[in-house]
């Protein structure tokens, strides 16, 4: 059977589990669809998390950027794993004491202020908006590639498939269909890692494989890789070429966003008890860890893979008559591009003037099978994995919008009279509505996709992050300390992004930026001007009540926490 | 007020807190120190066919953050019983 006959079967098959969940597990009340009903065991909640957390930038991108930068490439592992235990130790376990359905119904309750309730709900919304926009264009990229239909055509059946079960599940849905796409993501991903770590190493294990010696007897790989990065001109694979303090910002960024994303935080509202929402923290980091430490690993085999097959084996270059399929492929989706500048019919990769080759970062993964000649099933599973992490992440992306707009703002604010029906009907529509705008911009993609991903975790880091931290460990923090830290906090970040990423991109290069610190790093210094903003101001306003204080102390322990409630 | 008194709900809250910041202290230092301020240094030493430094960013950093969190959660819920506090 061929490659495309196999992905219809395996991406059909995997499509209707999730319907067939979806159907098992529709949502009756408000707590169902907001939180699951409060009863998902902590082993699937951390599956869930994982799938949640892992989005088609994981699944597609990651390894390529590892893969193109080597050791600089380690700010993202170290940050978006980092996160987890800032979760575990930090905030979880006092949120879900706390017992309330979102993140903005913790700020607004804790800074007793409805000001501070709308500024949450507005960064929650920005965020997942931000995030959201990338996944459906994750799920066009896979279907025009593996299933050659038009872009358009897969957002719009991946948008189907995502209304389907969101909307009619919420949470309950959403969770029972994440821990079935973390299952189809993670078999797609280690597939071909083992596979290919057992032709290049011999080795079974690709974390092992990683640090081994080539079977072809040529050394160790990453020894082998840094004697060809650097006789290529990119530089040692192992070596940074970022300034330490740009790294550090970066990586702080990233951790303390991802402690801070509304949908990764709601999903441990989900679970029975304190004690399960500490442990489900620790699951989540396992299923995630899994794949973030094979990451790195098959980004060093697609390295040295891909080098060796288009510079050939005596590194003098490959004819482009005998280039292997794949290249020809990805040149049709314009990912890859060979210019014969010298004209002597060969390609040649490298990174100086020798260079014919232009080579998108995000084929690695999804190439990565066909490059080292697995069998076609083994491709068609690839595309399914994409698609589980594509779909997985934009559902509870949407799950946070819609309750964003459902409760937040209607029950909480506005309108504080209606029943749960109601409430539930106005969370589907605003569901509904976050597809249809997430599908647009999966079909008009634009262009700043890759940029705005650093603006949502800047947003993150600088403004919910702190707020929450705050409200658990500093009693005395009051409401205008609080909004007055987000909002300073919003402002500078944002600032410094829009200019350097979309007012003027000419000036973003290392001698302009503050201190070296890029637009990716700067969440670090906005989370700095948060807490500094929030102390100062707190120092000259009113006393925090006495209401507030109490329950402050009562989230600190997990005696009496319950289940999740409304009032 | 679950605590028998003040006293106690203060000495549960310090405990707590003191396990968070040591943790916190090895996840900085994993992370933080042998993964970026000190990973040309570590780079020196050749550990399993890794230079150090970046094996711990790469690898080691991350079993470490796994390990944290479930060294967490036994030591928390050792507190929670020590006190009287669990659910």
């Amino acid at each position: 059977m061929d490659v495309q006959t196999l992905t219809y079967i395996i991406v059909g098959f995997t499509f209707a589990i999730y319907i067939g969940i979806a159907i098992w597990a529709r949502a009756g009340t408000t707590k169902e669809f907001y939180i699951a009903g409060g009863g998902v065991h902590p082993v699937m909640n951390g599956m869930a998390t994982a799938a949640d957390w892992m989005s088609a930038a994981s699944f597609i991108s990651l390894a390529g950027i590892v893969s193109f930068t080597g050791s600089d490439g380690s700010v993202y592992l170290l940050g978006w794993t980092g996160g987890y235990v800032l979760l575990a130790l930090c905030m979880v376990p006092y949120l879900r004491k706390f017992g309330k359905f979102t993140v903005p119904d913790f700020i607004g309750d804790r800074y007793y202020s409805d000001t501070a309730r709308i500024v949450a709900v507005v960064c929650a919304i920005f965020i997942c908006f931000t995030y959201i926009a990338g996944q459906m264009r994750g799920v066009g990229v896979v279907f025009s590639r593996f299933l050659e239909v038009e872009i358009e055509t897969g957002v719009v059946i991946g948008m189907a498939v995502v209304f389907f079960y969101a909307v009619l599940g919420g949470m309950k849905g959403i969770t029972y269909t994440q821990v079935a796409q973390y299952c189809v993501l993670i078999f797609a991903f280690m597939v071909p890692a083992i596979f290919i770590s057992v032709m290049m190493t011999g080795q079974v294990i690709p974390q092992i494989g990683f640090g081994s010696e080539l079977v072809d007897g040529s050394g160790y790989l990453l020894d082998k890789l840094d004697g060809l990065s650097k006789e290529l001109g990119f530089g040692a694979y192992t070596e940074g070429r970022k300034s330490t303090l740009d790294v550090f910002c970066i990586t702080g960024a990233l951790m303390v966003g991802t402690a801070g994303l509304p949908h990764v935080i709601v999903r441990f509202f989900t679970v029975p008890k304190v004690k399960d929402s500490r442990i489900s923290a620790g699951w989540a980091l396992v299923f995630i860890g899994i794949m973030y430490t094979t990451i790195p690993a098959l980004a060093s085999f697609a390295r040295v893979n891909m080098i060796n097959t288009i510079n050939g084996p005596e590194m003098t270059g490959t004819a482009y008559s005998d280039a292997p399929s794949w290249i020809k492929n990805w040149e049709k989706t314009g990912l890859i591009t060979f210019t014969d500048k010298n004209g002597d019919g060969k390609m040649f990769y490298s990174g100086d003037e020798r260079n014919e080759m232009k080579i998108d970062r995000d084929i690695i993964v999804l190439a990565n099978p066909e490059i080292a000649n697995l069998p076609a099933w083994v491709i068609a599973l690839v595309a399914a994995g994409g698609l589980a992490a594509a779909l997985s992440t934009s559902a509870g992306l949407l799950l946070v919008i819609s309750t964003s707009v459902s409760h937040d703002l209607l029950k909480k604010t506005l309108m504080p009279d209606i029943s749960d029906k109601t409430e539930l009907m106005y969370a589907r529509i605003a569901a509904a509505f976050g597809i249809v705008f997430a599908g647009y911009f999966g079909i008009n993609p634009p262009g700043f996709v890759a940029a705005v991903v650093a603006f949502a975790f800047g947003l993150a880091a600088s403004s919910l992050f702190p707020a929450i931290i705050m409200g658990i460990f500093n009693k005395k923090m009051n409401k205008e300390g609080a909004i007055a830290g987000m909002v300073f906090g919003l402002i500078f970040t944002t600032s410094y992004i829009v200019y350097f990423k979309f007012i003027n991109p000419s000036m973003n290069v290392s001698e302009n930026w503050f201190l070296g610190i890029s637009p990716e790093g700067i969440g670090t210094i906005g989370m700095l001007v948060n807490f500094g903003t929030a102390f100062i101001v707190a120092k000259f306003t009113a006393e925090v009540p006495q209401d507030v204080q109490d329950m402050v102390e009562s989230i600190r322990f997990p005696k009496g926490a319950g289940e999740a409630h409304d009032h | 007020m679950s605590f028998d008194s003040k006293e106690q709900a203060d000495k549960y809250w310090k405990e707590n807190l003191g396990i968070m910041f040591k943790l916190l202290a090895i996840w900085f230092v994993v992370s933080y120190g042998c993964g970026i301020l000190f990973i040309d240094a570590l780079n020196t030493i050749t550990f399993m066919g890794f230079k150090l430094g970046f094996w711990f960013a790469q690898q080691g950093a991350m079993y470490v953050f796994i390990a944290l969190i479930f060294v967490y959660v036994k030591m928390m819920n050792d507190l929670d019983k020590k006190y009287n506090v669990e659910e």
